[in-house]
């Protein structure tokens, strides 16, 4: 008798007990695995409420912008800057992205702001990459402590070591005014941030006109 | 300071619509109207210009095609330059000739190359010239631009029918289903 047909014929009688466990565990796997894929869909869909909002004072940091350049955050006090954190350099879009911002680059200067990319690439990668596109902003190295500065804005990308594509609006003071996650594989474009940019422009003729009026009543 | 909204999403809505000023290719009342945000050095808009011909031969006056230039001059260093031999063209009344000889010639887009197409239109080339190379058309060219940037133009080519981003494939029957059935602008 072959052990398959002891084993069926068992079976029939009812008094073999295959051993399960290596099913259940299976099953368990496959389980755990639902619940992990479940977490990082969440994970993922709950990725933009991490980002810092409107209204958060912006974390300061200070980044290599060249392989013998630091630029601090603080530089900017007294005027809006913008923040674009993008994956990499030279992938696809991210190209797309900077040129972009690159050409529309003397619209946010003409409302008084600056602009920076960031992403984790190192200096010199950064220093290619820019020549290469010729943009006419710096980009900042959030290289060691590797993404360090995405963590802090809440635009990190864990287990895949790159950050989000994310824009920060930072007014004069200091304080985040506007923030924008898009989806990794699409351009943001910049009306976003030039909208944004408005806003702060008509809030500071606004404040300005303010204390005028006063004088006036007076 | 009360901060604007997380997550804004940037408008994808053309904000200034096709009208007189534009360059058009059938009657601005056409049902259908397909505007392209172009740059003549850009590969994509070189594949996708035989494929508007086929759109506008399919739809004749039912099609008001119209083109505003969004060119990414840091780039494409030669993609100003083309715009601006355009509209020098068009001065002279002949924009979409000097249109299609551009995307006809992506590869030979040099200063040589637009007086070339200049005097083969029989257009006066001196005034051509001299008007790329003063950039005479430079305001017209950023008004396009921008117009672009504020209605969620993010690369080239973009096309809005009837005043909606078309974010569909880059295909001809996937532009000529959404052209047949067009959303309302």
């Amino acid at each position: 008798m072959t052990t398959h047909q002891s084993e069926l014929n068992g079976f029939a009688k009812g008094w073999i007990s295959y051993d399960l466990r290596p099913l259940e565990k299976l099953i368990k796997t496959n389980m755990m695995a639902d619940q992990l894929t479940q977490q990082q869909q969440q994970q993922s869909r709950s990725r933009k409420s991490k980002a810092l909002s409107g209204g958060t004072r912006a974390p300061d940091f200070t980044l290599r912008s060249t392989p013998d350049q630091f630029v601090s955050l603080s530089e900017f006090r007294g005027q809006p800057v913008v923040l674009a954190f993008y994956p990499a350099d030279w992938s696809p879009v991210c190209g797309d992205e900077m040129a972009l911002f690159n050409e529309v680059l003397p619209e946010f200067q003409n409302l008084g702001a600056e602009l920076v990319g960031i992403s984790v690439d190192g200096a010199w990668c950064h220093a290619a990459f820019a020549r290469d596109r010729k943009l006419h902003f710096p980009l900042l190295a959030d290289f060691e402590p590797k993404g360090e500065v995405a963590r802090q804005y809440g635009v990190y990308r864990d287990g895949e070591g790159v950050s989000e594509r994310a824009l920060f609006v930072i007014d004069a003071e200091g304080i985040i005014y506007w923030s924008y996650v898009s989806p990794v594989g699409v351009n943001p474009g910049a009306n976003g941030v030039l909208s944004a940019l408005e806003d702060l422009e008509n809030k500071k003729a606004a404040k300005e006109s303010e204390p005028k009026e006063l004088k006036e009543t007076r | 300071m009360k901060g604007a909204q997380t997550d804004d999403i940037p408008a994808t809505r053309l904000t200034v619509p096709v009208a007189r000023r534009d360059h058009i290719q059938g009657p601005l009342d056409a049902p259908v109207t397909l505007l392209e945000y172009g740059d003549y050095e850009c590969p994509a808009c070189g594949q996708a210009f035989p494929m508007i011909k086929a759109v506008q031969e399919r739809l004749g006056d039912t099609l008001c095609f119209a083109y505003r230039h969004f060119p990414l001059t840091n780039v494409h260093p030669h993609s100003e330059h083309a715009a601006e031999a355009a509209e020098a063209a068009g001065a002279q009344g002949k924009f979409w000739m000097m249109h299609d000889i551009l995307f006809e010639n992506q590869d030979a887009l040099e200063d040589e190359d637009l007086v070339r197409y200049a005097a083969a239109l029989q257009l006066k080339a001196r005034r051509l010239i001299a008007e790329v190379e003063a950039g005479a058309y430079a305001t017209r060219l950023r008004e396009d631009f921008m117009s672009g940037i504020r209605g969620g133009v993010n690369g080239t080519p973009t096309f809005f029918i009837n005043g909606i981003r078309y974010d569909g494939a880059r295909a001809l029957s996937a532009l000529l289903e959404a052209v047949t059935v067009p959303p309302v602008g």
